[in-house]
């Protein structure tokens, strides 16, 4: 194991301070307020995981059937639900993949690769993590990873989010050191920021713990009605901040969840109504991190970070 | 220590499912049920009705509504238990006023200690589905097939006799199994099993003894996950379960019948303020044309009757 795999820190590290109010402006393509993107979990749950020593995947004994069996509900039903609900607001997904799916249930990526959604890595299953892994071992799941999704869908990997959001202190080094664009696994900004990595350019991608359904109806435990009002709300508020800067908004989703029946409805009509509004782009992660670059905003970020950190602002 | 490299095998990436319990299959592509009488929408009432012990076990785990302050937990103990005395008796009347023959779904325990509530339960027209024996025995892949065996046929015979109902259907306490809960469910004449949360239509599951029915049961909108997982208040429990009644009559017009399950305990609805929000999400559903409500052993057969997936 590499060194400092189990060392204590008190700061990840990764990232230079940067407060919200003075910002270089972030301009998006046609002159848009909010990018939204919307990031659907789809994801296999394994029937009898091995155990990783940090991080037992099922609370109960291998078979745990009910858990297992309602995650399995996001692929016979719920992403159909899900689907239909963002092709009629307009939008494509980006969908964090657990990319053994690809081998198990192809049908569902080729229904989400005929809506040119987007597919970027959400590990192998959500039943292994990359706790107590070596970074060879780790390297290997980045390549698994990237031929899988080339082989099944002709996508080179831009996006990750790890499985489980298990990481170790070095797994944004290596990320970016194989070519990914962004992560998914900090949620510090409402802007994507720059990841401070050994090589490469890595940018943090807004996603959110708050608007993601999995903490909203597993954590919180929040009515669907109540989600719906939540959504609206947040988007209201970086619509209105997005007229000075360009803001970004995601919504993480588990098919399991958002797509049972008693919840779809009010999920699709909070997307009906962002998609309701001038000046909202509909866009996609990969597509977000480009214009991050083209618009010259990350290396205006990494300035201002320098400029503040020279100019007497301590971390 | 570093992982071993094992732990990047994985044996069962492959097409379909990772166990050779059932195939994947895609609600939306299968060829359209329909209920008996053109019904779309089958409506699926089970009441669990259960029998915590005072010394249940809390290894390997605790089945949902456990008993949870220290032993001895008279709090818990006889809460639960209110719902055998007069909880489940507020439930039947209201299904009796209803017109409704539903399922209960009762621990095999509750036949010996409490004869009353079988009675009640067949009287009214319901049928009885196993729960296993008692709270404190659940199903896990710890059990040597014999004993879980002797479980399931203990809680099976117990039913049986008292009903007088050949009851072939089957909810785990907690809907927990352990790796060959099916094989000995189907063994011991158990034609169909509610454990299994990820479908909202039956479904063919294979067993070593021949196949197994697995029906529809919701688990976010069961009244006690909602109660006494979520938290949440009486109203919003109506309120998801009428969203999600009305989005499965919905589909029904164009991916043909459909389940709307409803999960109910008799220690939570059956409590004297709970009632009535049962009384309103029933004439919610019933108000609609086509929705046929039956035991779920009625709506297996049904199924079974029109299914093309017959192996």
């Amino acid at each position: 194991m590499a060194d400092g795999a189990t060392q204590m820190k008190s700061d990840l590290g990764l990232y230079d301070y940067l407060p919200w109010p003075g910002r270089p402006k972030i301009t998006w393509p046609g002159g848009k307020r909010i990018a939204v993107w919307i990031a659907p979990n789809i994801e296999f749950y394994e029937y009898n995981p091995p155990n990783n020593p940090t991080r037992t995947p099922w609370a109960r004994p291998n078979p745990d059937v009910l858990q297992y069996s309602h995650r399995d509900y996001g692929n016979r039903a719920g992403w159909q639900r899900m689907m239909a609900a963002m092709d009629r607001a307009g939008f494509r997904g980006s969908v964090s993949l657990n990319v053994a799916l690809c081998d198990h249930h192809p049908e569902i990526i080729r229904a989400c690769a005929d809506r040119d959604w987007e597919f970027f890595s959400h590990g192998i299953y959500n039943t292994r993590y990359v706790y107590n892994m070596t970074m060879e071992q780790e390297r290997e799941i980045i390549r698994d990873a990237f031929d899988t999704v080339r082989k099944h869908t002709g996508q080179t990997l831009a996006g990750w989010l790890s499985p489980a959001l298990s990481n170790n202190f070095w797994t944004m080094d290596l990320l970016a050191e194989a070519g990914i664009q962004y992560t998914c696994d900090m949620f510090h900004d409402d802007q994507p920021m720059p990841v401070k990595v050994k090589s490469g350019r890595l940018i943090s991608m807004p996603y959110s713990l708050e608007m993601n359904d999995v903490i909203v109806y597993n954590t919180q435990k929040v009515t669907p009605r109540h989600y719906g009002e939540i959504i609206k709300r947040q988007f209201d508020q970086l619509y209105k901040e997005g007229n000075e800067s360009g803001t970004v908004m995601c919504i993480p989703l588990h098919p399991y969840l958002v797509g049972q029946p008693h919840r779809i409805d009010a999920f699709a009509e909070a997307i009906d109504y962002i998609a309701g509004h001038e000046g909202v782009w509909q866009t996609t992660g990969r597509e977000i991190a480009a214009a991050y670059h083209a618009s010259g905003a990350y290396d205006a970020m990494t300035a201002a970070m320098e400029y503040h950190k020279a100019n007497g602002g301590q971390i | 220590m570093p992982m071993p490299d094992d732990y990047l095998k994985y044996p069962a990436r492959h097409y379909g499912m990772d166990h050779d319990r059932y195939e994947w299959s895609d609600l939306f592509k299968r060829e359209p049920i329909v209920w008996p009488n053109g019904a779309k929408i089958a409506l699926s009432i089970v009441t669990h009705v259960q029998h915590f012990p005072l010394d249940m076990p809390s290894k390997p785990f605790k089945a949902p509504g456990a008993l949870s302050m220290p032993y001895p937990d008279f709090r818990y103990y006889t809460n639960r238990d209110y719902g055998n005395r007069v909880g489940i008796f507020r439930v039947l009347r209201l299904l009796s006023e209803k017109g409704l023959r539903t399922s209960f779904a009762i621990n095999g325990i509750i036949a010996q200690r409490y004869p009353a509530v079988l009675k009640a339960v067949v009287a009214g027209g319901h049928e009885v589905i196993a729960h296993g024996l008692d709270m404190g025995k659940v199903h896990h892949s710890g059990l040597e097939p014999e004993a879980e065996d002797q479980i399931v046929s203990e809680a099976l015979a117990l039913l049986r006799k008292e009903s007088g109902q050949s009851v072939e259907g089957w909810l785990s306490p907690g809907r927990a199994q352990g790796f060959n809960t099916p094989d000995i469910l189907a063994q011991n004449g158990v034609r169909f099993c509610l454990d299994w949360a990820n479908d909202d239509l039956p479904y063919r599951m294979s067993t070593a003894n021949g196949e197994l029915l697995a029906m529809p049961m919701a688990y976010e909108t069961d009244d006690r996950v909602v109660a006494d997982e979520y938290f949440q208040s009486e109203a919003d429990w109506v309120q998801q379960v009428k969203d999600r009644f009305d989005v499965l009559y919905r589909e029904t017009a164009d991916y043909g019948g459909r389940v709307m399950s409803l999960p109910l305990h008799s220690w939570v609805s059956g409590m004297p303020y709970r009632v009535e929000y049962l009384r309103e999400a029933l004439d919610y559903m019933l108000s609609h044309d086509g929705v046929w409500a039956a035991p779920v052993g009625e709506i297996a057969a049904a199924f079974v009757g029109q299914d093309s997936s017959a192996a």
